[in-house]
């Protein structure tokens, strides 16, 4: 089953609620799906401890419903 | 340990760099298999792979072995390095060849 944008992005805010999140839809296809994720949440984390935070915030959906999520993290500027 | 992270130590740590993927590195099934697979041969190191296709118990295992939920995962003397988003962003970063240079990892043939 496919998850739209909104509901990826929502997921996200909701776990790290200062962060900004673009998402992109690679495809059209509602399920290849570019995430790009910033938060001060972030800051002092490594690159795995980063998108692990994000991949919790998808509650178990990254590698279910959400196969093809490419995902970018980092700390705002 | 269970008999399958059993295997997985084994695996990590016998190869200096092992690739668990979908499909082979010739022939990949998946993109982001495929651009893991093209993210090393640019780095020019030697490195094993694993074909999580073929084998379930391994396909399982390594998400719970290395609490990441997607397939492709590298493994680096036996250490979690990240799937492929994070080894684009090293590897754009110069860190991943910076990484399998202090790692004293062999060059590909």
């Amino acid at each position: 089953m496919p998850m739209p944008a909104a509901e990826i992005a929502a997921l996200i805010r909701a776990a790290l609620p200062e962060a900004e999140v673009v998402i992109e839809d690679l495809a059209g296809d509602g399920d290849h799906y570019l995430a790009r994720v910033t938060s001060p949440a972030f800051a002092g984390k490594s690159r795995v401890q980063q998108h692990k935070m994000v991949y919790d915030a998808l509650g178990g959906r990254m590698g279910g419903e959400l196969h093809a999520l490419q995902l970018t993290t980092s700390v705002p500027n | 340990m269970s008999e399958t992270n059993a295997r997985l130590s084994k695996i990590v740590t016998d190869s200096d760099v092992v690739l668990f993927m979908k499909g082979t590195p010739l022939f990949p099934q998946c993109g982001f298999s495929s651009r893991a697979v093209a993210i090393l041969d640019h780095c020019g190191v030697a490195y094993d792979s694993v074909d999580v296709l073929q084998d379930s118990e391994i396909r399982q295992g390594i998400k719970a072995f290395s609490d990441w939920p997607t397939i492709p995962q590298l493994y680096v003397k036996g250490e979690f390095v990240g799937g492929s988003d994070i080894m684009m962003e090293m590897y754009e970063a110069g860190e991943l060849q910076q990484l399998l240079n202090e790692k004293q990892v062999a060059r590909a043939n």
